[in-house]
């Protein structure tokens, strides 16, 4: 025990190595990161779009998600408008997905016998994407670490099988393992002879006061509504053309565009549920043409399968 | 197969436990009570007795152990009466259908069919082998899910959360049963982290001994003592006393199978936070108990309920949840700062851009009309002792805090923080006060505020809520008050019942029900005409009114769906009084004598009702109240049977609308009986009526009970219906006058018994 204890704990970037092997060796395919900007991993086409439908689907990858609205201007120590999601995704959820779960948890370091670990109900629902599924906050000594999902339904739709869906939140994690009060003080990296390792505010500091500083009071809100707009406009062009991969695209660039008027503080109350209303419309209207354009291939691979 | 079963020869234990994936720990004690109710209707649908049944939950397992089940049901012969044996074919065919018999099996029994069927007994493990499937899927849980590969299919079975396993023990042998791909076995699993392999259980006799071996406790009311006590003492340990909290004891029992109560401390500098966000985010977020000093201050610690036993003995659990709390902590003082900075005058401008209602207007609007009101209740005098600038000042603030940070992530502290920021403010302790009162009380057992500014605030902001939604037909009915109109009519009956508020409930709704429709048909002429209506120079509510309703039915009429703003007053004030009955209700008093009281058609003070209604209660208690009563029953009746033709007296202490009085006439053959009783009533009715004028209504039923004695003597000696005319219209006069005297008091004809 004694040794364990003075094992250096994982640096930011081993802890999501260990994660990717830990995933890769369970029969996950690890993908890359999204490349747009998006408010959760749960956006990535690979987990949105792929949720629908009976093929098998299981993978993992981080997502890096911009919460502009939690901009802190680098000076909250756990607030952060640009952070990092883990998530996996099996599909069908497998019978002894809480188990694997934990095995991670074990692996990045956490010991269940000196560390709390706790399922609490937290049903996820996420009015922007039209979708809703059941599962836990997992709590480790009193903090969130993951949210744990059975996705019911997506898009509108129900998922048929149940993809189970793992979001480690990242920074989180690592300043629990590595024991840090404020998230710019992480090893992002560890020094390797004479190369110095990397803090996370060595990577992220000045982006997060850049960008707290556009997100709140430079980005142009005339250029955002137009943006949005045009995103919106475009989408359901996609729509009709039947490729709604490229409508999806549209659909999660009106979701952050929502997003950063929002933190522009231009929306109101009552116009705040339109907008949402708006984006849920070109979320499911792409689900609808995911669906209506894989459904063939579905049911002639699955007999029986219905939507 | 054909076992012979006779009677009930042995008993057994039964146990089942249905594993899964944690079960949200609000909805295991629902879940415990439909397993006994689903179990119960399997056993008595089989004819299987149910005794001695223990159930228990934890987060990851339901169990259930039944004592004492017989081994088999009982045989049961069941006899079915048919068609007569003369009856047409048709009859007897049908019948053989029914029961499956052929003719020959039938007994004649004096000329009809019977049919005997006998049922076999069936050992009680089949029954229970069918009965746990069926209990399974017809379990109700507030929300149900699909899981696994089985999922692809839309009839895959729902649970809470996946199902994991089934034990289900019969003695010592297995009731064989599978449900989506799960069987039942022996195998059952301990502590996810102390003992995470299987085990196996032998019976129900040795399943909670063998899991407390393997860290669970299965009795969720063992596991809730341990964190009552174990908290308690945690906190006493180091000299600090715990809060009791019995939901976070259940909930945290929810949640545990294993539970460990650890007492951790908070930085404390974050004490200058009001200890009720404090305690609110340890609770809501957190789920930890808080304590207090030996001064009954909150004091800087907190107890979290750990669900291991650690090896460290709770260290590292202690400092991690202490470092969550800190953020927590952190994020509650930075809104508490935040929030300080922007004085609440200035918040309340902000409020314009939260819709109260689409019918209503803003929250803004709404803060305008409450300010009016408060204004004038004080005013006017109807809250005693207020000042008005004091009440308009609080109402006007009273909802700004809704536009802070801190009330924007704990909503159920509104007002509460309304009421600090101003006392940060400098504002004076009677605005910040009735900021922090003005939403209570908030149901039954809640404080009634008794400050005049509190009261004036909270009273009109509920009376404003109310008249707005009845104005525009907006009711509750039947089960369904999104509204929480029921709520705040019963806080408007215990504010002005504790305050002592006079009012007169008509003129004050109607007035209000007026301003609504005065701003629906402003409104709806603003939308047709583009310009404000210029005609609202009304001298009186009675003008005013005219002036809308003509006004409203210009043609074309003018679009609202705002009622009749004396539809809507009249309705809302039965819907007061019918709040009362179920309020008073609660304290005792009498519905009918509500009814009878308020029945008269005036009375519509609640404070003057009230006092009405008990003396009348107290006075009914009595010999004298029942004698009258039966008395006022037998006059009542005479007098119906009389006809129409009676002309009843004035009502005594009643304003308005009073018929003409008919003086019995002089009659030179009065009995002693007659002459006593007009006596009586001479004086009674001018005490009776003095009294009630004078609010004294103790002494209103003493001399009504003075006529008790005259009233029985006359009945006992008299004859009313008397062959000679002249004698009978003297008596009907004599019992109109008696009923009049009542009906000065009360009507009793709405008295029951």
């Amino acid at each position: 025990m004694a040794d364990a204890a003075e094992t250096k704990s994982l640096s930011f970037q081993d802890m999501i190595l260990t994660l990717h092997a830990y995933w890769a060796a369970r029969g996950c395919a690890i993908l890359q990161p999204y490349d747009m900007r998006v408010g959760a991993g749960t956006f990535h086409p690979a987990t949105t779009l792929r949720s629908l439908g009976p093929e098998p689907w299981n993978v993992a990858y981080v997502q890096p998600s911009r919460r502009p609205t939690d901009g802190r201007y680098g000076e909250n120590p756990n607030r952060l408008q640009h952070y990092y999601q883990y998530q996996v995704i099996l599909k069908p959820s497998p019978a002894d997905l809480q188990e694997q779960y934990l095995g991670s948890l074990a692996a990045i370091g956490i010991d269940p016998l000196l560390h709390d670990i706790r399922f609490v109900e937290d049903d996820w629902e996420s009015p922007t994407l039209g979708a809703w599924g059941l599962g836990w906050e997992v709590w480790c000594d009193g903090m969130e670490v993951t949210q744990f999902t059975y996705f019911q339904q997506m898009g509108g739709f129900d998922c048929k099988p149940v993809a189970g869906e793992l979001t480690y939140g990242l920074e989180r994690l690592a300043m629990y393992i590595q024991n840090v009060d404020n998230v710019y003080d992480l090893r992002f990296s560890d020094p390797v002879g004479d190369v110095p390792g990397l803090s996370y505010g060595d990577v992220f500091l000045e982006n997060e006061k850049q960008f707290s500083k556009w997100n709140f009071e430079v980005a142009d809100t005339d250029g955002l509504f137009a943006g949005f707009k045009a995103a919106e406009a475009e989408c359901q062009r996609a729509i009709e053309a039947n490729v709604p991969l490229a409508a999806y695209d549209q659909a999660i660039e009106a979701s952050h565009l929502f997003n950063l008027l929002q933190a522009r503080g231009v929306i109101s109350v009552q116009e705040r549920t339109n907008y949402m209303a708006r984006v849920r419309d070109l979320a499911k209207g792409s689900c609808k043409a995911w669906i209506d354009s894989q459904s063939d291939a579905w049911t002639a691979k699955y007999p029986g399968w219905t939507l | 197969m054909d076992r012979e079963i006779s009677g009930v020869d042995a008993v057994t234990d039964f146990l089942l436990e249905l594993r899964s994936e944690e079960i949200p720990a609000r909805m295991q004690a629902g879940a415990r009570a439909e397993l006994d109710k689903l179990f119960r209707a399997q056993m008595s649908a089989a004819g299987i007795e149910v005794g001695d049944l223990s159930i228990w939950s934890t987060p990851r397992r339901l169990a259930l152990i039944a004592r004492d089940l017989p081994d088999a049901t009982a045989a049961v012969s069941e006899e079915l009466k048919g068609p007569r044996s003369s009856a047409p074919l048709q009859a007897l065919e049908g019948f053989l259908r029914k029961t499956g018999l052929t003719p020959e099996q039938l007994e004649d029994r004096d000329g009809v069919y019977f049919a005997v069927i006998d049922k076999p007994g069936r050992a009680t493990v089949e029954v229970l082998a069918e009965a746990i499937p069926t209990i399974i899927r017809a379990f109700a849980w507030p929300k149900s899910m699909r899981w696994g590969k089985d999922s692809a299919s839309s009839e895959s079975l729902r649970w809470v959360r996946p199902l994991s396993g089934i034990v289900a023990i019969f003695g010592e042998e297995l009731v064989p049963c599978e449900i989506g791909g799960i069987a039942a076995g022996f195998a059952t699993r301990g502590h996810r982290f102390h003992c995470p392999g299987e085990i196996t259980i032998g019976s129900a006799l040795d399943y909670v001994e063998k899991l407390r071996a393997c860290h669970v406790i299965v009795d969720h009311e063992e596991r809730q003592a341990i964190i009552r006590d174990g908290a308690a003492k945690a906190a006493a340990d180091a000299g600090l006393t715990l809060v009791a909290d019995e939901g976070l004891v259940i909930e945290n029992a929810g949640l545990t199978e294993w539970p460990v109560p650890l007492l951790g401390r908070f930085d404390e500098a974050f004490l200058e936070v009001p200890p009720e966000v404090i305690q609110l985010t340890a609770r809501v977020n957190q789920k930890y108990f808080v304590v207090n000093d030996a001064a009954g201050k909150l004091a800087n610690g907190f107890v979290c309920t750990a669900n291991i036993a650690a090896q460290d003995g709770g260290a590292e659990i202690v400092a991690g949840n202490r470092k969550v709390l800190a953020a927590r902590l952190s994020d509650a003082r930075f809104f508490w700062e935040q929030d300080r900075k922007t004085k609440l005058e200035d918040l309340a401008k902000k409020l314009d851009r939260i819709t109260f209602h689409e019918k209503l207007g803003t929250v803004a609007d709404k803060v305008e009309r409450v300010a009016n009101l408060a204004e004038w209740l004080a005013s006017g005098g109807i809250v005693p002792n207020c000042n008005p600038a004091f009440a308009r000042q609080a109402a006007e603030l009273a909802k700004a805090d809704l536009v802070t940070e801190m009330v924007g992530e704990f909503p159920e502290l509104q007002g509460l923080m309304g009421g600090y920021y101003a006392r940060a403010e400098g504002l004076p302790d009677a605005v910040a006060d009735a900021i922090r009162d003005h939403y209570k009380p908030v149901g039954q057992g809640d404080d009634v505020p008794t400050a005049p500014v509190t009261v004036a605030v909270a009273l009109a902001d509920k009376l404003d809520t109310v008249v707005g939604f009845f104005g525009y037909g907006l009711k509750p009915t039947g089960s369904k008050d999104p509204f929480a109109l029921r709520r705040a009519a019963i806080s408007i009956l215990q504010l002005i019942e504790h305050g002592g508020i006079r009012v007169h409930l008509r003129p004050l709704l109607f007035r209000l029900s007026l301003a609504c429709y005065q701003q629906a048909i402003a409104r709806a002429y603003f939308e047709r005409f583009g310009k404000v209506a210029d005609v609202f120079g009304a001298e009186s509510n009675d003008e005013k009114y005219d002036l809308l309703i003509r006004l409203q039915g210009i043609e074309p009429r003018l679009e609202t769906d705002a009622l009749n703003p004396k539809t809507a007053a009249s309705q809302l004030l039965e819907f007061l009084i019918d709040r009362l009955k179920v309020q008073q209700r609660d304290a005792g008093v009498r519905h009918d004598l509500i009814d009878a009281v308020f029945g008269l058609g005036g009375e519509d003070d609640l404070v003057r009702l009230l006092a009405r209604v008990k003396a009348l209660q107290a006075f009914m208690a009595s010999d004298d109240g029942a004698n009258l009563l039966a008395g006022y029953k037998r006059a009542a009746n005479i007098l119906k049977q009389a006809g129409k033709d009676i002309v009843f007296p004035a009502k005594a202490g009643i304003a308005g609308d009073g018929e003409p009085t008919i003086a019995a006439p002089a009659f030179a053959g009065a009995t002693d009986m007659d002459k006593t009783l007009l006596t009586a009533l001479d004086r009674a009715e001018p005490a009776a009526s003095t009294a009630v004028a004078g609010e004294r209504f103790t002494d209103a039923m003493a001399a009504l009970a003075s006529l008790r004695a005259p009233i029985d003597a006359f009945f006992d000696g008299v004859m009313v219906n008397d062959p000679d005319e002249a004698v009978r219209a003297y008596r009907l006069g004599l019992l109109a006058r008696f009923t009049g005297a009542v009906h000065g008091v009360a009507d009793f004809s709405k008295i029951e018994g």
